[in-house]
């Protein structure tokens, strides 16, 4: 089941560009320009793209918002800004730097609030709490001040109340921002276990590339306001020449076999290292049989350099 | 100052709004003020005919943005955040150099919101032409005065936050008392004589407004008026030094406690 | 009814959490309206009457003026913080929630400390009404309530169409204030003492004069001076109506302009 889908959506925004000292002049930029989207019920997708590529202004059409200049929205088959307070109560949103909560009451007090709010039946209000509670490690700061909470603390309480009531979409925007190692991991294990449940679907912008490794098996890259890849983590690789990579150390010095498939990148006496352009780590290793080897490692691909190379307007190739 | 100038000249829209409301307000007190004189049935209520009250009306709207009464919270800022700290390390004593941005906003003022109102008031309602040419040079110091004592003034409500958590207290105090006691909302010799003298000798405040705009309508006499000018000038340097006092208290008590 | 109910509880808590603050400010807001009340004293030790008003008859318009702003100001007068929260983006989290937004900022924010003197501007209403030469008939005592009921309602929807003025003008800093600072001030005194195009833009234009002008003069059995029939001040408290009418448009055509612009 479609739960987010967008057809053909654009957004312009005027804005005032100086010419000169004191004229200035309208400008229409296009921050979203032709968007597509089609999310099913239960999927993880990672919303990713360098500032000002459109993320958050997408995020803000699909949450109700702002009114698209064009385009169809359709999200739990709503339409985001005309039903704007119905969707609310079945969508769930962090905005990283905005706060949901009580600045100046305690977390449990800002729950007891938003219980009412959304009209929560204590019963499912309890039991959510309690969950979050149990896995956000929310019960030794859930009487302090919102105010006087850590970022990573505040963060965990955010999170619990987007899910309060619920919701069967949660919209996250840089839940990761500013956090702190030990913080982004509870987060990031708790979207994971959120996600696993595939009740609820999940749609993050993020510039913390190691989000998307750990939550989502989709990744929409999105620059200039349009989506320039949409698939796996393991299809953006493949379109931009990423390679996975076997090093292979030695006990003793020995000469590097050439193999079908893989492409040896550097070469010491103690170390060569192969890049997989073809032929499966087994494959290789096979062929490596005979060599005196002391440890053999596969290194993924790191995303950052690919969405680097993106952002950085290296031109697309599909093959090195 | 010509940072304080420049800092203030980027918000333009704002002032176009300031003064605006301030030409508002105007109108507002000034038909008021006359209506009194008109149902007061003399020529004169309380030394003031129509024309002086309608410029006394319209030159404090343009005054009450030069010599900033309100809304001036960055020394509290500063401390509340820590930042002041910083102010220690600057070789210009911080008295001095807040004073030096202020009387560059003062300046800006001057030009974008003392003139609207004073353009404007003129246009609907009599206005009164000072006779004396010594007049307008006296006006010119006792604002250049007002400014500089309002400013220490604000500076010690300001500094109440290097003892105080919260110094909303002070600020409220401070904002009431001085638009009534300065003679925002009425020219003070409205009171009875046994309340004014001493307001006038024994607190700053109608040295803030009052004086200058009464200097201006030539209320008294020449002599008077200059006695009024240098009053103003004595409590400028007793709140002057006052504000370094505080000021070298305050910095023991941060290099003391450490913030 | 329940979801405002806990915003309210909310915001009370959060503003009773600072104890101190919460006592100063119940104490300096009296101040405010009571200075006010203390000005037109001052004027009529000068003067035995202003705009047609002896200081009694006077004192009627002051009050009811002070009753009706202070309270609209405390239900209402916190909206102009919406310039703060288009500036930090919080509006898009008060969007997100299933409530519609004109009630929840105005109940997240609502000044409670402003009781004070919503309570004095009734007291000084109260006693103005006792002094004064009223000679009360059932219809009076209907008008005498539901005349500051209508300024509440009016000054609230003067507040709203001001802070909607955000919406188009982000840097629109103090222009507010001459709305509605300056609505009190002008409905504090008889509309007979303005005179001129500015009287009829604020009187008229504005319906400042609806407020407690006329429906003082129809408590005091007076004629208006500038001459307005006498039952102008029994139907006064209806500008209520439009005004909340104009309010409620401007409102929702500012959210249709955030809602496009994003800022």
């Amino acid at each position: 089941m479609t739960v987010i889908s967008a057809r053909g959506l654009r957004k312009e925004f005027t804005v005032r560009v100086k010419v000169g000292r004191l004229r200035r002049d309208r400008r229409t930029v296009a921050a979203v320009d032709g968007v597509d989207l089609a999310i099913e019920r239960g999927e993880m997708v990672g919303y990713i793209g360098p500032n000002g590529a459109g993320k958050s202004t997408t995020l803000k059409m699909l949450t109700g918002v702002l009114t698209p200049t064009a385009g169809d929205i359709s999200v739990c088959g709503l339409s985001p800004v005309r039903q704007r307070t119905r969707l609310a109560r079945r969508i769930g949103v962090v905005f990283g730097q905005r706060s949901q909560l009580w600045w100046d009451l305690p977390l449990r007090e800002s729950f007891e609030l938003l219980r009412h709010i959304y009209r929560v039946p204590p019963a499912e209000h309890a039991a959510r709490l309690l969950r979050c509670r149990a896995l956000l490690d929310l019960d030794e700061f859930l009487d302090t001040p919102v105010r006087q909470l850590s970022l990573g603390q505040r963060m965990r309480g955010e999170l619990t109340a987007a899910l309060l009531h619920g919701p069967e979409v949660l919209f996250l925007d840089e839940p990761t921002i500013g956090l702190d190692v030990v913080s982004k991991q509870a987060v990031r294990g708790f979207l994971a276990e959120l996600g696993a449940t595939g009740d609820v679907t999940l749609m993050l912008t993020t510039h913390d590339l190691a989000d998307i490794e750990k939550l989502c098996r989709r990744l929409l890259v999105i620059d200039h306001g349009r989506v320039v890849h949409d698939g796996t983590i393991e299809a953006l690789h493949a379109r931009y020449g990423s390679r996975r990579r076997v090093v292979v150390e030695l006990e003793s010095p020995a000469a590097p076999p050439e193999v079908i498939g893989a492409t040896l990148v550097t070469v010491t006496p103690l170390r060569f290292e192969y890049d997989l352009t073809g032929a499966t780590a087994g494959e290789l290793l096979v062929r490596l049989a005979g060599l005196p080897i002391r440890d053999v490692s596969i290194v993924e691909p790191d995303i950052e350099d690919v969405v680097a190379r993106l952002y950085t307007g290296v031109p697309v190739t599909d093959a090195p | 100052m010509g940072a304080g100038f420049r800092r203030y000249s980027t918000y333009r829209q704002a002032t176009v709004a300031g003064a605006f409301t301030n030409t508002v307000f105007g109108f507002l007190r000034c038909y008021v003020l006359l209506a009194v004189a008109a149902g007061a049935g003399t020529a004169t209520v309380a030394g003031y005919d129509p024309a002086r009250l309608a410029t006394f009306v319209w030159f404090g709207q343009g005054l009450l943005a030069v010599v900033l009464l309100w809304g001036w919270t960055e020394l509290a800022d500063r401390i509340r955040t820590g930042d002041v700290v910083a102010d220690l390390l600057r070789p210009v004593h911080p008295v001095t150099r807040y004073l030096a941005t202020d009387l560059g906003r003062a300046g800006h003022a001057v030009v974008t919101r003392f003139v609207p109102p004073v353009l404007i008031g003129p246009l609907f309602f009599p206005f009164y032409v000072p006779h004396r040419w010594t007049t307008v040079p006296l006006f010119a110091v006792s604002v250049l005065l007002a400014t500089v004592l309002c400013f220490g003034c604000r500076y010690l409500v300001n500094a109440t936050g290097y003892w105080l958590l919260d110094i909303r207290g002070p600020m409220i105090l401070w904002a009431l008392v001085s638009g009534v006691l300065g003679g925002l909302y009425f020219p003070l010799r409205f009171l009875p004589d046994a309340l004014v003298v001493p307001l006038w000798v024994l607190t700053p405040l109608p040295s803030l407004f009052q004086t200058p705009l009464d200097v201006l309508v030539e209320i008294d006499p020449t002599p008077r008026q200059l006695w009024l000018v240098v009053l103003q000038a004595a409590w400028v340097v007793l709140v002057l030094v006052l504000c370094r006092v505080v000021q070298r208290r305050a910095e023991r008590r941060l290099v003391v406690q450490g913030g | 009814m329940r979801a405002y109910w806990a915003l309210l509880r909310g915001q009370a808590r959060s503003q009773t959490s600072y104890r101190l603050s919460f006592g100063i400010d119940l104490v300096s807001n009296v101040w405010a309206t009571a200075l006010d009340v203390f000005t037109v004293f001052v004027l009529f030790a000068v003067t035995r009457t202003l705009g047609g008003l002896d200081l009694h008859e006077a004192l009627v318009v002051t009050g009811m003026s002070a009753c009706a702003f202070a309270t609209g100001d405390m239900l209402v007068g916190n909206i102009e913080r919406i310039t703060l929260y288009v500036r930090t983006g919080r509006f898009d989290a008060v969007l997100v929630r299933p409530l519609p937004a004109l009630p929840q900022l105005v109940l997240l924010d609502l000044p409670l400390h402003k009781l004070s003197r919503a309570a004095f501007g009734a007291t000084v209403y109260l006693v103005a009404l006792g002094a004064a030469d009223i000679a009360w008939t059932p219809g009076r005592a209907l008008l005498a309530v539901i005349a500051p009921v209508g300024g509440v309602v009016f000054f609230g929807a003067v507040f709203v169409v001001t802070a909607s003025v955000a919406f188009w003008w982000t840097e629109s800093g103090e222009f507010g204030n001459a709305f509605t600072y300056g609505g009190r001030d002008f409905t504090s005194y008889p509309v007979s003492v303005y005179s001129g195009w500015f009287r009829n833009a604020f009187a008229y234009g504005l319906g400042f004069a609806f407020v407690s002008y006329y429906p003082a003069l129809a408590l005091l059995g007076k004629p208006d001076p500038i001459g307005l029939p006498g039952w102008v001040g029994w139907i006064a408290p209806l500008v209520a109506l439009p005004a909340t009418g104009a309010a409620a448009l401007i409102w929702r055509a500012g959210i249709r302009r955030y809602t496009s612009t994003g800022s």
